[in-house]
C-alpha cells in the first residue's frame, strides 16, 4: 500500500460489503478501525460462500 | 472482532468463547444434540463445517463426520484433504461416500445425463446420502453447517419468488421419522457466516478457500450479497429476519405436516413423493448396480 489506511476505508475503497469480508494484517485478524501501516501484509477474506 | 449486531467488540480469545457459548445456547434451547446421541456431522472441507465439527466436540459432544466425494477434480480432492486434517485433529472417524462409485462419472457429468442442474443434482445426492449415512451407520443425529446467512439467503429467495412449499420447511432442527430420516440439526443456524469464518481463522481451522466451481452465478451469492448490503447499514437485520421466520414458522409447519400425508420409498424407505425417492430413481436409470457404501478413514494418531 503507498500509504496508511483504516481496514474500514480499504473495504470501501474496493466497494466490499463489511459484513462479507475479514481482513487480516501480517497473519492477524483486525476490525475496521485498525490503520493498515504501509508495510503491513493485508490479506481480505471474502467469507460468502454460496450454491 | 466487530460484532454490531450485538454492539460489541471482542479479542480473538474473548471471541471464542462467546462464539461457543452462542452456539451451546442454541444447542441448549432447541434441543438439538444431547449428551447420548451419537452425532454425525456432515463436512465439507469448507469452514463452516469445519468449523461446526471442531465447536460440537469441544462442547462434549463427539461427533464424527461424512465428507461426500461429488467427482469436482481438484476441488473434491483438496476439500477432502481438509477434512481428513480436521478428523486427525479432533480424533475423530471420517467416513466419505464417492458419487463415482455408484454412477461411474462425477456430479458435472451427472448433471449433463439427467439435463438437471448441478446444484440441484448434488443437493438431491448429499441430503440422501448424509442421511443414509447416519441411519445406516448408526448415528441418532445429522448435523449440518447451515449458518444464518445460508438461512436467510434461502428465506429471501422463497419469499421473492413464492416458493410457498419451501416457504415454511425451514427450521433449525427436524425430527426423525421412522426408522428412514434422522434427525438433523444446524446449531449454526443463528450465526453469521463472518463469524464462522473467523471462528475458523483464530482457531488456524484450515478450510477450503476457493469456491465450489459450480457455485458461479448462484442466485444465493446475490441474496447474500444484499442481504448484507443491509447488514452493513442496518445491524442485525438478518438475525432478526430470521428469529422472525422461525417464530412464525413453528405453527405454519405444523398445520402443513398435519395437511399432507407422507409417502415412503419401496426400495429404502426414504420419503418420497412417488413409489421411489430421487435417489432410487437416479440409480435404477443411471447406477452401475453398486450398493451406497462408506469407506471409513480412521484418525492417525496424534
Amino acid at each position: 500500500m503507498d500509504r496508511r489506511i483504516t481496514v474500514a476505508r480499504l473495504l470501501e475503497r474496493f466497494s466490499l460489503s463489511k459484513e462479507a469480508h475479514l481482513v487480516t494484517a501480517n497473519g492477524t485478524l483486525v476490525t475496521e478501525d485498525r490503520m493498515l501501516e504501509r508495510d503491513d501484509a493485508v490479506r481480505i477474506i471474502r467469507v460468502i460462500s454460496g450454491g | 472482532m466487530r460484532l454490531p449486531q450485538y454492539n460489541t467488540a471482542l479479542c480473538a480469545d474473548d471471541f471464542i468463547a462467546f462464539f461457543e457459548k452462542r452456539v451451546a445456547h442454541t444447542i441448549r434451547k432447541y434441543g438439538l444434540l444431547r449428551g447420548k446421541d451419537k452425532s454425525l456431522v456432515a463436512v465439507s472441507g469448507g469452514k463452516d463445517s469445519l468449523s461446526l465439527w471442531h465447536v460440537v466436540n469441544k462442547l462434549g459432544f463427539p461427533a464424527d463426520g461424512i465428507y461426500i466425494d461429488l467427482g469436482i477434480d481438484r476441488y473434491s480432492e483438496v476439500s477432502f484433504r481438509k477434512a481428513a486434517m480436521m478428523a486427525d485433529r479432533l480424533q475423530r472417524r471420517l467416513y466419505s461416500f464417492s458419487l463415482s462409485e455408484i454412477f461411474s462419472s462425477g456430479v458435472s457429468d451427472l448433471a449433463r445425463i439427467t439435463k438437471r442442474p448441478a446444484c440441484s443434482l448434488c443437493g438431491t445426492i448429499k441430503r440422501y446420502v448424509m442421511n443414509r449415512a447416519c441411519t445406516g451407520c448408526g448415528y441418532s443425529v445429522l448435523a449440518t453447517g447451515h449458518n444464518l446467512d445460508d438461512e436467510a439467503s434461502a428465506l429471501l429467495g422463497n419469499i421473492l419468488h413464492w416458493k410457498e412449499e419451501y416457504l415454511w420447511k425451514k427450521a433449525v432442527v427436524l425430527e426423525a421419522e421412522g426408522g428412514s430420516l434422522a434427525k438433523k440439526v444446524k446449531p449454526f443456524f443463528l450465526c453469521s457466516e463472518k463469524e464462522t469464518a473467523a471462528y475458523a481463522l483464530v482457531n488456524h481451522i484450515d478450510y477450503v478457500y476457493e469456491e465450489c466451481p459450480y457455485s458461479k452465478g448462484a442466485k444465493t451469492l446475490l441474496y447474500k450479497d444484499l442481504l448484507n448490503r443491509i447488514e452493513d447499514v442496518s445491524p442485525a437485520t438478518k438475525i432478526a429476519f430470521v428469529k422472525g421466520y422461525l417464530k412464525r414458522a413453528r405453527e405454519e409447519g405444523a398445520k402443513e405436516q398435519a395437511e399432507k400425508g407422507k409417502a415412503s420409498c419401496r426400495e429404502c424407505g426414504y420419503p418420497s413423493h412417488g413409489e421411489r425417492c430421487n435417489f432410487c430413481r437416479l440409480v435404477e436409470r443411471f447406477g452401475t448396480g453398486s450398493a451406497v457404501r462408506f469407506r471409513t478413514h480412521e484418525p492417525h494418531p496424534s
